[in-house]
């Protein structure tokens, strides 16, 4: 048949255009010298040599941009003085309070509503609409209740944290996969070891989820609860550094927000790492 | 108690059985009885009852009419393996069982038996889509089921591997002799692992037919293609003619 008789040799093909695909990979993973997280750090670290740039040359105005260098120096001095850590201990050791307390709340709500329907029916809605209530909303009820000792600050820190654990714990809990359920019935395991065996485990990664959310409001729920009139805490230091001025005290403190922000997250994907090893050959691919 | 009693014995009884969804009648009038050792398959098309009829024997659905008893001794194979997967394999096999050595030791017996010894200790996810079925069956077989109901189990599995796990299977219920009732809808895997075959049309049997075709059971034997063709016409797939 001509259609045989016209196709080209072997070796006309190679010669034509035909290239190596190992060559093409090679070239896409070059830039992979470097590891990816130092790489990930070009965009901060460029924004703030812009700022360094435009607050020195006097396109910012250094008295409401002050420039980078004058924020490190005036982190020096209240590490040095040792106010910085004066407040922050405080901060800390209110919402370490409010993490505690909220955790185990939410924990607790969760797992009864999860496992009862007459727990869902007495707490589910309420907790949908303390859901739906912005936090900063209580701070005047908690006032009333309270006065202004550190119990309505530590409450407010136990609502937020409370709130984004119950969310997430419960529904996890209730879409832990019915099949497995089922199953692990059939096999004869009884409630105590379908809670222990079945239930928590599956609902632990929504769980953890939760506690990410928990730990991003409760350092939100800080900021509220400071303005409490509180006489120690990162809070205070902010208004303070408002009244006097201080705007690289008030960069300073923004620093220290975006660090205990990030420690949090570092904190829960920690958890997930040692939770979660059975997971971990599923993500992998 | 002499051997030809309890070979005799009748470890399934379902009379009469119905079964309602709604306006949907999906068991109607369904009489079975399986002897102890016996290997019953089920064969039926798409909603013809026979995953429902299998739940109700597996006590998965309680709101079944009619008479119907089964051994206490039960386990079930799924169509999915239905492994924790927060669990070892070790533990997926003992789970619902009393946290003994002894347990242990025969559930570690049990994965030998499918030749997963090695992987007691690793994650379900990790295993392949046989491997987790063979856990599926060494988590039925550690209980020795005095019934094995099997639900479609090798349904997902790839045609080679499907062809492994018969040979399992046979190996398995040669030693361990449970009444197993296999609901499935391949016709060549009912011929080839089972001693009787029955066939479920509209929630009711249509058909209950000894398999006398010699072991071992070849696809190139003229009785297998006879009762091949034969079940197929009872499943509505071909008529005399198309083959």
């Amino acid at each position: 048949m001509t259609s045989v008789l016209s196709r080209p040799s072997t070796k006309n093909r190679i010669g034509s255009g035909l290239v190596d695909p190992r060559a093409v990979v090679k070239k896409s993973q070059h830039g992979q010298r470097i590891p990816r997280q130092v790489q990930r750090l070009l965009g901060p670290v460029l924004l703030v040599a812009l700022w360094q740039v435009l607050s020195t040359t006097g396109a910012f105005d250094q008295r409401t941009v002050p420039p980078p260098t004058r924020v490190v120096r005036a982190a020096y001095q209240l590490i040095a003085d040792g106010s910085l850590l004066d407040h922050m201990s405080t901060s800390l050791l209110r919402v370490g309070y409010g993490l505690v307390f909220g955790i185990v709340l939410g924990l607790g709500l969760a797992l009864i509503t999860g496992l009862s329907r007459l727990g869902e029916n007495i707490f589910d809605a309420n907790m949908e609409v303390l859901n739906a209530i912005p936090n900063f909303a209580l701070v005047p009820l908690l006032i009333v209740w309270f006065g202004i000792s550190e119990v309505p600050k530590i409450l407010l820190i136990t609502l937020a944290v409370a709130v984004s654990i119950y969310i997430n714990t419960f529904s996890a809990i209730r879409s832990v996969d019915a099949g497995l359920v089922e199953a692990a019935r059939s096999f004869g395991a009884g409630r105590t070891e379908m809670i222990y065996r079945v239930i928590i485990p599956g609902s632990l990664p929504g769980f953890l989820i939760g506690l990410r959310l928990a730990l991003t409001a409760s350092w939100l729920a800080l900021i509220f609860a400071e303005t409490i009139n509180a006489k120690k805490g990162l809070g205070r230091m902010m208004t303070d550094a408002r009244e006097y001025f201080q705007v690289d005290v008030v960069f300073v403190l923004i620093a220290v927000y975006a660090a205990l922000g990030l420690f949090s997250i570092l904190i829960v994907r920690f958890l997930e790492g040692r939770l979660l090893t059975w997971r971990r050959a599923y993500d992998g691919d | 108690m002499t051997v030809t009693d309890t070979v005799t014995e009748t470890v399934v009884v379902a009379r009469e059985l119905r079964k309602v969804f709604g306006d949907n009648v999906v068991i109607d009038g369904l009489n079975l009885e399986i002897r102890a050792g016996e290997f019953v398959a089920l064969l039926g098309r798409s909603g013809s009852g026979k995953s429902t009829f299998l739940r109700a024997l597996g006590a998965l659905d309680g709101d079944v009419e009619g008479t119907l008893r089964v051994p206490e001794r039960r386990a079930i194979v799924f169509q999915d393996p239905r492994l924790l997967p927060w669990q070892r394999v070790l533990t997926n096999v003992t789970v619902g069982l009393p946290a003994t050595s002894a347990v242990r030791k025969q559930a570690l017996d049990a994965l030998a038996e499918v030749s997963l010894a090695d992987k007691a200790k690793v994650w379900p996810r990790t295993l392949s889509g046989g491997e987790a079925q063979r856990v599926a069956l060494a988590r039925a077989l550690v209980r020795e089921p005095e019934l094995l109901l099997l639900d479609e189990p090798f349904g997902a599995l790839d045609a080679l591997t499907r062809i492994r796990m018969h040979g399992l299977l046979q190996d398995l219920c040669r030693r361990h002799t449970p009444a197993v009732l296999l609901v499935t809808h391949d016709v060549d895997e009912a011929i080839l692992l089972a001693d009787r075959v029955v066939v479920l049309t509209a929630g009711a049997i249509s058909l209950d037919v000894e398999v006398e075709v010699p072991k071992p059971r070849r696809r190139e034997s003229a009785e297998f293609a006879a009762l091949r063709r034969w079940l197929l016409t009872e499943l509505g797939v071909i008529d005399g003619l198309q083959i």
